[in-house]
Formats: structure tokens, C-alpha cells, sequence
């Protein structure tokens, strides 16, 4: 969100006059832990991808090629779901 | 071209909706108010009105509803009585806070505990914040006008907020009087055609309504809200003045009644306002500056022409048909002391409960109360809160 607007220039009963606007609102100022992905533990399983509920993972040429931190909210889902044998997703305190 | 005929609030309210003819009603019964969607339901079956009528399963869907099709585009209405009114709690400032012009009217009952079915205005009075406009009637021929009034209040673009006609039950919504209606025609030309502001079914321009708002914006949408209910009073007066020379009948904020130069005033919402005109007129005759102040519009309260009103009165007594349990006094009580703080002069303000769960309120009642009123003048000594008609 950049600039807060006065009650003035807002629409009437707080309808969201664009669609898909969603994507202007940077979620990832939410977050209190962050996920740091090892891409040399990465074994291409895409299971972070199918998982992330912010559809935050980046994918670069078909392979996941790390973290859009603009709008992950750190939830940890990616970390938990990332297989025992890989452990390529640590997530780490936010530095306050 | 009018005609004369005898209704009750109930069926004044359920023509007025005939002849309106609204896009959507969602309902759900409750006593009082039930007649009014039941004589529509008639009128839906019988093809007078193309109305979508929905029956839910309560009064919290009954609103859903409601909110849903006034998103959609519809003009919507609905009604509604005490229990009904509580359980809807919820939905009311949904209705506000997302701009829709859905009119209701709440045909005023007490609320439980103990079960009470007859009149009281608790269940409207519970309802004063939330952001709706309250416009009270004091006999079925006022319920009808006020219903197709506010029409044009609740969808003016100033405005864009939902209202709520109140009419007390059984002594209006059941009693038979003499009322004057218009053809369908003409009410239909007053109305005029509904022009949502925005709709969800706008395939065109999708927009999202009814999203979560955060601290940084919450405020400036209720902000917002205060602004159509500030507008709404400019609205209210012009719309009246349409009416009354459109029909011949006339609509302010209040009712001024012998006030110019009264020194006793009685202020009294909804049908006890006739039994109190009527004192009041034997009061004059006897050649005693009486008289009454009406209140019609409640939300938005109209302090500053009320205050302005009342100024030169030396006594003045506040009748409420609501209790408060903990305030110094009832709702429309601590509206008129309010709104007396924005002028200099200072008249003595008493507050008298009456009529709760439709206690009977009778002329003697109203000449008790003014004989206290005439003895502080003398005494200066007078019960500053106190209960009509109560076994003490």
C-alpha cells in the first residue's frame, strides 16, 4: 500500500473498485520468520510450490529457484512440507 | 388521485410495498410485523407486484439476504419486529457500512425476557447506532407515507444507507383507521426508477464488496457512513417537501403541535403522541401554553432544530417508550437533554417511562404528569426520572 488515502476519496462501502488488486498489497511485512531455501539441498520435488499458500515460491525455467519475500508471511508450510531428506528450507527469526 | 379506506399499519405498509414494487423482500415472520409479508406474499402470488420473494429460514438470513440482493442491484425491502430485530443485530451495520438502500420496517415490539408480544421501542432503540436511518410514524397513514419516503432517502446518492420505518405494534399495526392512499402509478412515478451505485452483477467491471478492511482504513469507512447520515438531513427535508406537494400531506423532522409558545412540552415518539396531542388540546382550551414535540426523524437526530424549538419552554417532559437500565434516563431523554446543551437557555428536563410491553397510556395518565409539571413551577420540587402507570 503506498500512499493512505482521506475518507474522501475512497469508494462508498469499502467495495475494491479493481480486480486482482491484490497483488499491490505486500503481504510479506507480516512475516516474524523467514524461510531461507539451500538450493544446493533443493531436490526439485516442488512440494514447497504446491503447498505455499501465497504462491510465493519462485520458479525459474521449470525449477524452484527460491523465495518471493514481498508477499511470503513466513507461515512455515514450505519448511514443514519440504522432505526430511532434503531439508532445503530453514526458517530463521526476522531480524526486528 | 386519492382515495379513502380503512387499513391497518399492517396492510398500509404491505400497499405502500404493493405499490413500490420492489426487486427483492426476504423475510422471516415474527409478531408483530408478520401480516405485512403475508398480505405481500398475496400480493406476489397474485402477480400485482414482480417482486423476488424469498422466505429463509430466520431474521439473520432474512438480512443476508437482503445485504445480497442490495449488492446485486435490487431495491430491496423488508420487515421485521423486536426478536427479529435483535437477531438481525448483526447484519444492520453490515447494511450501513456496504451502502445499501434497503428499507425495513420495524414494527416496534418489546423484547424478551420476560416474553412480551405488544408494543415497546426497545427493539428500535437497540438498533440507533447502527448506522441506519430511523424514521418514526405515529398512525398507519404516516407508516405508509414514511415507507415510500423512504425509498427515495435511502437510494438519494448522498445518502446511500438502509432505513427502518417504525410503527408501534398491535396499536397501529392491528388497529383499523381511516387512511388516504394514492394509485400505484403515482407512487411509482415518486419513487422512480432504482439506480444501484455499484452491483455485483456487473459482469463488465468486476468489483469486490464486502472485504476485510484494516486499522489504516476502517475508520475513514465509518467516517464515511456519518457523512451520508449528515447528508440524509437535508435529504429527509426535501423529500418531505416533494411529498406534501406531490400529495398534500406534510413531512418534516418532528411534529411541531401548538409549540410556539408553550411552556409545558411534551416530547413523544410514535402512536402515544396522538393520546398526548389530545390532553394537550384540552390543556389550551383551558388556556394552558402546552403542546408537543413530535420527534419523526431519530437517526439522524435533529438536535439543533429541536433545541432552537424547545429554547423558551420552561418545562419540558421527555416520554420514552424504552428503558436504558443504568443511563439518567431513556433514549429520546438523553437526545433532547444532548441537543438542549448546544443553546443557552436551559429548560427544566423531566423523563417519564411509559408504555413498556404496550402498558396501557391513557389521557389521565398525560394530565397526571402535567399536574407535576404545573406543581414544580409553583414548588420547584418535581421526580426528575420516574415510571407512568407503574404499581410502585
Amino acid at each position: 500500500m503506498s500512499e493512505l488515502k482521506s475518507w474522501r476519496e475512497i469508494p462508498k462501502g469499502a467495495v475494491i473498485e479493481e480486480a486482482g488488486n491484490s497483488e499491490e498489497y505486500k503481504t510479506g511485512t507480516w512475516r516474524s520468520f523467514r524461510p531461507i531455501w539451500y538450493k544446493d539441498k533443493c531436490i526439485q520435488c516442488y512440494r514447497c510450490w504446491t503447498f505455499c499458500p501465497d504462491s510465493s515460491i519462485l520458479i525459474k525455467e521449470g525449477k524452484v529457484a527460491g523465495i518471493n519475500y514481498e508477499y511470503c508471511k513466513g507461515c512455515g508450510i514450505c519448511a514443514h512440507e519440504c522432505p526430511k531428506k532434503a531439508s532445503a528450507i530453514e526458517m530463521v527469526p526476522e531480524k526486528t | 388521485m386519492q382515495k379513502f379506506d380503512a387499513f391497518t399499519g399492517n396492510l398500509a405498509v404491505a400497499t405502500a410495498m404493493k405499490q413500490i414494487n420492489p426487486d427483492v423482500c426476504a423475510a422471516y415472520p415474527i409478531t408483530p410485523s408478520t401480516e405485512i409479508m403475508m398480505i405481500f406474499a398475496d400480493f406476489v402470488s397474485n402477480g400485482e407486484v414482480n417482486t423476488e420473494l424469498v422466505t429463509v429460514e430466520s431474521e439473520h438470513s432474512a438480512m443476508s439476504a437482503c445485504i445480497g440482493a442490495s449488492l446485486a442491484g435490487g431495491r430491496v425491502m423488508t420487515a421485521t419486529s423486536s426478536a427479529g430485530l435483535a437477531y438481525m443485530w448483526e447484519l444492520l451495520s453490515v447494511a450501513s457500512g456496504l451502502r445499501c438502500p434497503i428499507v425495513m420496517t420495524c414494527v416496534n415490539r418489546a423484547l424478551s425476557a420476560p416474553l412480551n408480544i405488544h408494543c415497546d421501542h426497545s427493539d428500535a432503540m437497540g438498533a440507533r447506532d447502527t448506522g441506519w436511518i430511523q424514521i418514526f410514524s405515529e398512525n398507519a397513514q404516516e407508516a405508509y407515507d414514511n415507507v415510500i419516503q423512504a425509498i427515495r432517502i435511502a437510494e438519494h446518492k448522498d445518502v446511500k444507507l438502509p432505513v427502518m420505518v417504525c410503527v408501534d405494534g398491535f396499536i397501529i399495526s392491528h388497529s383499523y383507521e381511516k387512511m388516504q392512499y394514492m394509485e400505484d402509478k403515482e407512487v411509482r412515478d415518486f419513487v422512480g426508477e432504482f439506480k444501484p451505485y455499484k452491483s455485483l452483477l456487473n459482469v463488465e467491471k468486476p468489483e469486490t464488496f464486502g472485504a476485510m478492511v484494516l486499522p489504516n482504513y476502517y475508520m475513514e469507512f465509518k467516517r464515511q457512513v456519518r457523512e451520508g447520515m449528515e447528508r440524509a438531513r437535508q435529504v429527509i427535508l426535501e423529500v418531505g417537501e416533494e411529498f406534501s406537494q406531490r400529495f398534500g400531506r406534510y413531512y418534516s423532522n418532528f411534529e411541531n403541535y401548538m409549540l410556539d409558545d408553550a411552556d409545558f412540552v411534551f416530547v413523544v415518539m410514535n402512536s402515544a403522541a396522538g393520546t398526548v396531542k389530545h390532553v394537550v388540546k384540552n390543556l389550551r382550551e383551558k388556556g394552558i401554553k402546552a403542546g408537543v414535540l413530535k420527534p419523526r426523524v431519530f437517526r439522524p437526530f435533529p438536535f439543533k432544530e429541536i433545541a432552537d424549538t424547545l429554547k423558551n419552554s420552561k418545562i419540558i417532559c421527555v416520554l420514552d417508550r424504552a428503558e436504558t437500565f443504568g443511563a439518567e434516563g431513556g433514549p429520546l431523554y438523553l437526545e433532547i437533554k444532548s441537543a438542549l446543551q448546544t443553546i443557552e437557555s436551559n429548560p427544566t428536563v423531566i423523563n417519564r417511562i411509559f408504555g413498556l410491553g404496550q402498558r396501557d397510556f391513557l389521557p389521565y395518565h398525560v394530565e397526571n404528569v402535567f399536574k407535576e409539571m404545573r406543581n414544580y413551577l409553583d414548588s420547584g420540587n418535581i421526580k426528575m426520572f420516574d415510571y407512568v402507570n407503574l404499581r410502585d
